[in-house]
């Protein structure tokens, strides 16, 4: 590596005298800022054993590069082998049986006739639901199976010798129900005289991945809050204000539809649990079981090798996980249990809806004098269906105030996903913004610059101010003639630095130069294999396909849970630390070898070389073979972020160019510049692919998706990919990506992740902010639906007609 | 269909679902009532829809013969296993399935061959597309038996010698993968329709993967790496038409 550590001495900083440096600690000197704006170099004081600082990208051979996907030829060829592919000696096929009813006591549940059918090997019956949430006093609702809650919910399962089968006997279970009033729209919910979904307060906890409402808020009826957020004095901000603006806003729900659907194979052996997993998170499974069965968790194991997408809904063994192990310790025999489409969208989860008040006032300067959300949205039984997140976070404003509400509704429960409520919160954020600069006469770039203090998103709207989609914007809204009118959008999106520190990896070198990395973490596709591979290819100069990586396993050194965009941020350094200490390990174990002392030894670009030029430098593989051990190893967990004085935020800002024909009401969008921060990006190509995604997923969510309920039977009417619509290959627009690499001096390899802030925060809004440039009429409700726009439409033209 | 191949076991040609029409003895009638119960018990409806199917399955099988001027003569298979012959990647296969099973579940449950993903189980997704002789279907839509006498490729077979289908490779070096899970499916569609169409233009991409569903957002790199492969030049993807 080009850079190594920067001691300074104490007698040439002046300012660092005071500060004595604490035993085992040292000071560095580590790039910050923004290549070609305002990258620097900034004192950090780092534990003395970290590894030398890393220069920028642009100095590095690995790092920073776009080397292949390190499992893409498994991922190409059908070889890799997912939880559903999992198939062991004897295996048996689990199928739950679900409500159809949507709110109900169940009475009685018969299996008999299902235990008959031939193949059936066991059956099941839930006393203790996961996911939804529960009531504080169980007293108010006594019940010996768990109370139905939704349609969809799992009742019971059974294990038979075929899938075939399987489904044949789960159809036989008899269930018998004492049906309840129910309520599935919000609105609805919302009234006072409307049936209560819980008899008393109720709560849903959060998982890995966020989600989960505040627990200590008020409930009344089936509103389950406010909870509230107060800085400063929001009725004085109001009096200061220059120009206030005032909306309402409202989102659907959006159901995850990762194409892998959650399910196990639970293999229970005496002793030991083990469990493939479709996952974000090997250590949250591992985690439930265990105390679900009440088990040591040295005796769960959990395997997750490749998984088929996640997106925020994927944490812990929720229901599939714990009734497929209790069937397999049941009948002695492993069992595999994967949802279907339709059980898929009812019963684990979704991005809740929204319904936001939102206020802003400002000065003619730009400033925010106040800002003002009052937020209700339904995330089912669950909890979690806030969105204040981009109103509280991405804005400099004098004062703020916010509540947020959950309502209860008999529909499945809301979990994370992908940016819990920040899309929901910028589209409303953003579009109030537009207005506002509308109002100031601002140009809408210019007044983010005013109130948005992050350096990288200023860079970003700079990228956008000077591309060709932004300049061919007209300020004026609604200018094309025709009945296609053509309009240009921007928007931005917040998130925040999470880390878990339950992140740890171990590195092996052994004699015949090979080399590979541990840990449980998992690859929910956004390529940490790859990215892991990298790390030791920088340190060992082996190219990344000759890296062995093994992860997705508790068996390997505890990773982090793949949510909150946490899994490259607190991974990477641990991975980097083990290496370096590998490779520190491996240089004294050759030394005595090569007649030189450890200290003198550095591993350079795949070549041990002496610093005092004593020996001819020596590849790392021939090094290896005079190792005195047949492997050394090192194992390093994450450490605390270098010098944290702020709370990070980082995101980006994205640009929309759209088209609308106003005859037929149809939305088509036909250009996105996204630029996107996340740190070191540490595999450029893959980062852009996530931002494709996000953008993408934004995209479909702003214009197609959308989970309807029938509000006369409870029950989901397009619970499947043919009726719940998906942004597919005709829809997707050119879209551009354009990462800024904004070093911000805080671990071994500044990484941050991508997965939420790259792009579904910001499209929609995006997308919104250019269908008013492109028509004059705002969108305030999504999905952009051609009957949506057709009624904003005409609205606005009635509107205008009475005027 | 002429060039079909009966199942290994089964000599009477009555005996291949897909050659139904040919002639061929009557069946025992008495045999064949318990056939057909028999399927429906397996099937798990409940006693009031046997008795709606039944009347349905019943009216359909005499309108059916009806039209051909026949009085009856279609073997009828299960619900226990029979033992066909599937021609997959190039090999002759022995599986035993139910006749109700899809190609997709013989494939990745009797034969081992995973790389075909299940996704939404209806054709509404094509993560399960394979190719028969050639076309890509859904194989979740399509039963196991009538697979018979065709030639299956699966993205298992779609490298040769051990290197990676052109599509393949560009997959990987374009980064036109997430999760994966689509994939396998995507893969089989632009191959087949390079197969069909060298020269594709971007939009002919988008056209013949409308059925495939990716969540990630891989659809751009789709694009490019299929259009590389054709050696069609789309630096950027462009905007559709």
């Amino acid at each position: 590596m080009a850079t190594t550590k920067v001691p300074i001495s104490t007698d040439v900083v002046s300012d660092v005298v005071a500060e004595a440096i604490p035993a085992g600690m040292e000071m560095v000197m580590m790039p910050v800022g923004i290549p070609g704006y305002t990258l620097r170099q900034e004192q950090r004081t780092i534990p003395a054993t970290e590894p030398p600082v890393l220069p920028i990208n642009a100095d590095l051979k690995f790092i920073g590069r776009s080397p292949e996907r390190w499992d893409g030829h498994a991922k190409v060829s059908g070889q890799a082998r997912y939880t559903a592919d999992v198939q062991l000696p004897g295996m048996l096929y689990a199928k739950f049986a679900n409500s159809n009813v949507p709110h109900a006591k169940v009475v009685a549940v018969d299996t008999s006739a299902a235990e008959k059918v031939p193949g059936v090997k066991g059956v099941f019956v839930i006393e203790n639901l996961l996911g939804s949430a529960k009531l504080l006093n169980p007293a108010l609702d006594v019940s010996k199976y768990p109370i139905i809650r939704y349609a969809g919910q799992p009742i019971a399962a059974v294990a038979a010798t075929s899938p075939q089968i399987a489904e044949d006997a789960a159809r036989r279970i008899k269930i018998q129900y004492e049906a309840r009033p129910f309520v599935v729209a919000m609105e609805q919910a919302r009234q006072a005289d409307a049936p209560m979904v819980f008899p008393g307060p109720a709560n849903e906890e959060g998982t890995a991945g966020g989600g989960g409402g505040a627990a200590d808020v008020p409930q009344t009826g089936n509103i389950h809050g406010p909870s509230v957020n107060t800085h400063g004095d929001v009725e004085q901000g109001f009096k200061e204000a220059d120009v206030v603006v005032e909306s309402h806003y409202t989102t659907q729900v959006q159901v995850h539809n990762a194409l892998e659907s959650h399910g196990v194979v639970a293999d229970w052996k005496p002793g030991l649990l083990t469990v493939w997993a479709s996952t974000q998170g090997t250590a949250s499974v591992r985690e439930g079981l265990a105390g679900f069965f009440r088990l040591p968790k040295s005796q769960v194991r959990v395997i997750t090798e490749f998984m088929g997408g996640g997106f925020g809904a994927k944490f812990g063994p929720g229901n599939p996980g714990v009734v497929a192990a209790a069937l397999s310790k049941q009948t002695g025999l492993p069992v595999r249990l994967m949802l279907d489409r339709k059980e898929e969208q009812l019963s684990v989860g979704n991005r809740p809806s929204s319904d936001q008040t939102l206020k802003i006032g400002a000065r003619k300067d730009g400033t925010l004098t106040a800002v003002q959300l009052v937020s209700y949205g339904t995330a089912g039984c669950g909890t979690g269906a806030g969105c204040a997140g981009p109103a509280t976070n991405m804005y400099q404003y004098d004062s703020l105030r916010t509540e947020e509400n959950d309502v209860f509704t008999n529909a499945g429960p809301g979990t994370a996903f992908r940016a819990p409520g920040h899309p929901q919160g910028a589209f409303a954020l953003e579009q109030t913004i537009d207005e506002l600069a509308e109002r100031l006469k601002m140009d809408p770039l210019d007044l983010r610059d005013k109130i948005d203090r992050n350096s990288a998103r200023r860079v970003e709207r700079q990228v956008i101010r000077e591309s060709a989609i932004w300049k061919t914007r007209n300020a004026k809204p609604n200018v094309d003639s025709g009945h296609i009118k053509r309009g240009v959008g921007v928007a931005q999106g917040v998130w925040y630095r999470n880390i878990s520190m339950d992140s740890a990896a171990e590195v092996r070198v052994h004699q015949d130069g090979s080399v590979e990395v541990l840990s449980a973490v998992q690859d929910i596709g956004g390529g940490i294999k790859t990215v892991m591979a990298q790390i030791l290819s920088e340190q060992f100069g082996v190219p990344p396909q000759q890296v062995s990586v093994k992860i997705g396993d508790t068996n390997y050194p505890v990773g982090p849970n793949s949510g909150g965009s946490v899994t490259t941020a607190s991974l990477t350094p641990a991975v980097r630390d083990a290496a370096w200490q590998a490779a520190q390990k491996f240089l004294a174990g050759v030394a005595p070898a090569l007649g030189a002392t450890p200290e003198d030894l550095v591993l350079v670009d795949g070549e041990v070389r002496s610093r005092s030029g004593k020996m001819a430098p020596i590849t790392f593989r021939r090094a290896a073979a005079k190792m005195n051990t047949s492997e050394v190893s090192a194992q390093a967990r994450r450490i605390p972020d270098y010098d944290r004085k702020a709370y990070e935020t980082y995101g980006g800002v994205d640009v929309a160019e759209i088209e609308v024909d106003v005859e037929v009401g149809l939305i088509r969008v036909k250009r996105i510049l996204a630029a996107h921060d996340c740190g070191r990006p540490m595999n450029p190509q893959q980062t852009k692919s996530q931002i494709n995604g996000g953008v993408i997923q934004g995209m479909s969510y702003a214009l197609y998706e959308d989970r309807l309920l029938d509000p006369n039977y409870g029950l989901m009417v397009n619970p499947n990919l043919d009726r719940y619509q998906i942004a597919g290959s005709r829809e997707i627009p050119q879209i551009e990506v354009h990462l800024v690499q904004s070093y911000i001096g805080q671990s071994s390899t500044d990484a941050s992740g991508i997965g939420e802030p790259g792009g579904i925060i910001a499209t929609p809004a995006a997308i919104a902010n250019a269908f008013y440039n492109a028509t004059g009429v705002r969108m305030r409700s999504l999905p952009m639906t051609p009957a949506a726009v057709l009624t904003a439409l005409a609205h606005s033209q009635q509107k205008k007609e009475t005027a | 269909m002429s060039e079909a191949k009966l199942p290994a076991d089964q000599k009477d040609p009555a005996a291949d679902p897909l050659h139904s029409d040919r002639d061929h003895p009557v069946e025992n009638k008495a045999a064949k009532g318990m056939t057909r119960r028999g399927f429906l018990k397996g099937a798990g409806v409940t006693a009031a829809g046997t008795a709606l199917l039944e009347g349905a399955q019943v009216f359909s099988r005499e309108a059916l013969a009806a039209t051909r001027g026949e009085v009856s003569g279609v073997k009828e298979y299960g619900p226990g296993p029979v033992q066909v012959s599937l021609q997959v990647n190039g090999k002759e296969q022995n599986v035993l399935i139910e006749p109700r099973s899809t190609l997709a579940d013989a494939l990745r449950l009797d034969l081992g061959l995973t790389g075909t993903k299940v996704v939404c189980d209806r054709g509404a997704c094509s993560a399960c597309t394979v190719l028969l002789d050639n076309v890509p279907i859904n194989s979740c839509m399509t039963l196991a038996m009538d697979a018979v006498g065709h030639r299956v490729t699966t993205i298992e077979g779609l490298a040769k010698d051990g290197e990676m289908h052109p599509v393949q490779a560009a997959f990987v070096k374009h980064d036109a993968l997430q999760c994966g899970f689509c994939t396998p499916g995507m893969v089989m569609t632009c191959s087949a329709l390079l197969e069909k169409n060298p020269k594709p233009t971007e939009e002919d991409v988008r056209t013949a993967i409308a059925g495939n569903l990716c969540r990630c957002g891989t659809y751009p790199k789709i694009f490019a790496a299929t259009l590389e492969v054709a050696g069609v030049s789309s630096p950027e993807v462009t905007p559709k038409a």
